[in-house]
């Protein structure tokens, strides 16, 4: 018995695991949060696109020696601007724009980082490294983070008008233009923090399972945020915990945890999950005996 | 008969001044559109598909901006007077997400967003302004609903609350009667009649042209621009509706011989979305042409003996 109970409690022996955990929840529940507004928005392409779209940016910060946030947050800011510029200005369908324009900056990126291999891995990058994070990193993911959950806390109700109905968010006097570019910042700004944990090519994950899970489990917005939340902060800290046993593959524990749990929801929500929807059909196709 | 119920804020003024607004390709939704309307109306805005209707609205609440021309609200341009929240918008059906997840409460409560402070935390005030809306229009007992699982008519019913907790001024409606039952239209209608007592403006953009003449004191005709506005008896004749809607308009006009004989009146239908089911006297179906059915009908028995 004793000997199962250290097995498992040895991730906690390591400091280097210890920061991995906490710092990983501390993201997936920032992130979880942020899931809520992009899938009602949305904006799960665009979660994903600007998660690619900032590889430039992060490598050209880490080759010149910046902050590497400072560089994934204006490339993300730039790959947005590009997308509303060309949507505004051709007949090209947005799908196809946010296509052209994230392949785009993502191969700007993995070109930067071909021609200075010493300075950018690739594979860092792609797949996260959560488990070898610098304490520089660390700092600037949590002030990132920090911002995006002050930000929510005070704002949630304007940006979740702005998402139902923007036009009336303009009505009543609401910069609803203004929203729009605080919540593609606070986008691009956790895709950064993401994709430290996770890596850019599972950042989306991390911006939309949770939100998906929760708005098939509740039908009242500031409970699905709650919700994405806590499924955010549990996916991720135990999914950083599991990884010590699989040998560091942080993002992908994290993001399988979480699709479990969507599965689950996807399956046994009380109300929007397949075998409640199935029991309301048979239910209405037989004439009820009372 | 005004003077009587004097309403509370002073009346409304809405201005068009010669508006006009561009597509992104270049192409002009609206031509030097002008027209002025006085608090205490019920506005018909009536025009085909593409004639610029909701670009109108999307002007008037401050969306697109003009490429010529003003807007103004009580003589002030439409962007210095958002921030009093005087103009509502009533959404077409089809615009509106109805699975996301806020009960109908919370949608009255969006209403009040503009006058409430930074964190919008609801005041006692608040929520007397929304609990009283909402029974306005009958919805209180649903208030706990998620926005889907209303009917048609209810889902009308609690943006319309919406419009009354933001207390605006000028309320625009965009087909507010499509996929409504009779009964719901008829309440529509009596609402907005007492909002128009209290002073307000009421537009209402609709394909229902047969209602347009029960409920609307003045109609604005507008195809890309103006075409005629005033009140509803001089504005809403046969030749008028014939310019705004060209070709589109089905019309029906019953001969003489198309009318069952003792009814003797004859009879005009105009319309621009659906046919129209007519009932001559006794409930006897009416068709286009009476002859040729019956001569169809004829034919059709024959082929069977």
């Amino acid at each position: 018995m004793t000997e199962w109970f250290d097995f498992l409690v040895t991730p906690f022996h390591y400091d280097y695991m210890l920061r991995a955990i906490w710092v990983s929840a501390w993201i997936g529940g920032v992130c979880g949060l942020l899931s809520a507004f992009v899938t009602l928005k949305g904006w799960s392409l665009m979660g994903d696109a600007l998660s690619h779209a900032v590889v430039p940016g992060v490598a050209l910060a880490y080759i010149l020696g910046l902050p590497f946030a400072l560089g994934a947050f204006v490339a993300g800011l730039l790959a947005a601007g590009t997308m509303a510029f060309i949507k505004a200005k051709t007949r090209i369908r947005e799908d196809a724009t946010i296509g052209i324009v994230f392949t785009a900056y993502f191969a700007l990126g993995l070109l930067l980082i071909s021609l200075f291999p010493a300075r950018v891995d690739l594979k860092v990058i792609l797949l996260g490294n959560i488990l070898g994070i610098s304490d520089p990193d660390i700092r600037q993911v949590l002030i990132i983070s920090l911002i995006t959950m002050v930000v929510l806390a005070l704002k949630w109700k304007d940006l979740m008008l702005f998402c139902f109905d923007p036009g009336q968010a303009r009505a009543i006097g609401l910069p609803a233009g203004g929203l729009q570019v605080v919540l593609l910042a606070l986008l691009s700004a956790m895709a950064v923090a993401a994709l430290q944990a996770v890596g850019a090519c599972l950042v989306v994950a991390m911006l939309v399972t949770p939100g998906a899970t929760a708005y098939l489990l509740t039908d009242r917005f500031g409970k699905m945020l709650w919700l994405s939340a806590i499924i955010g902060v549990v996916t991720s800290l135990a999914g950083a915990y599991a990884s010590y046993f699989f040998n560091g593959a942080t993002g992908g524990c994290i993001v399988t945890l979480q699709t479990l749990v969507f599965l689950a929801a996807f399956l046994f929500a009380p109300k929007h999950g397949m075998i409640a929807s199935r029991r309301r059909i048979r239910c209405a196709a037989t004439p009820s005996q009372s | 008969m005004i003077s009587n119920s004097t309403p509370s804020a002073p009346l409304p003024r809405l201005d068009v001044e010669g508006v006009s607004v561009a597509y992104a390709n270049g192409h002009l939704a609206l031509h030097d559109t002008s027209f002025q309307l006085q608090g205490g109306t019920i506005c018909a805005l009536v025009g085909v598909n593409g004639s610029g209707k909701s670009t109108l609205f999307k002007s008037i609440m401050g969306l697109v901006k003009p490429e010529a021309g003003n807007v103004m609200i009580n003589g002030l341009p439409i962007r210095d007077v958002l921030k009093q929240h005087l103009v509502a918008y009533v959404p077409q059906a089809e615009e509106v997400d109805w699975q996301f997840p806020v009960s109908v409460w919370d949608v009255a409560m969006m209403g009040r967003y503009g006058s409430m402070n930074f964190l919008r935390i609801p005041r006692a005030q608040d929520k007397a302004k929304v609990e009283e809306s909402l029974r306005r229009v009958s919805m209180w007992e649903f208030k706990d609903r998620q926005i889907g699982e209303l009917s048609g008519g209810q889902k009308k019913r609690v943006f319309l609350a919406r419009a009354l907790a933001q207390e605006a001024r000028v309320i625009l409606l965009d087909e507010p009667f499509t996929g409504v039952d009779v009964k719901t239209e008829e309440a529509i209608i009596a609402l907005l009649r007492d909002l128009r007592s209290e002073g307000c403006i009421i537009l209402v953009s609709t394909h229902n042209l047969g209602s347009v003449p029960e409920f609307c004191d003045q109609v604005v005709l507008i195809n890309r621009t103006v075409l005629a506005y005033g009140p509803t008896s001089e504005v809403f004749t046969e030749q008028n509706l014939a310019a705004a809607f060209g070709g589109v308009l089905r019309q029906f006009h019953f001969e003489q011989s198309t009318i069952q004989e003792h009814d003797g009146r004859k009879i005009r239908i105009l319309t621009d979305d659906e046919r129209p089911l007519i009932f001559g006297k006794d409930g006897h179906l009416e068709y286009k042409d009476r002859g040729e059915h019956e001569e169809l009908l004829k034919q059709r028995s024959e082929e069977h003996d």
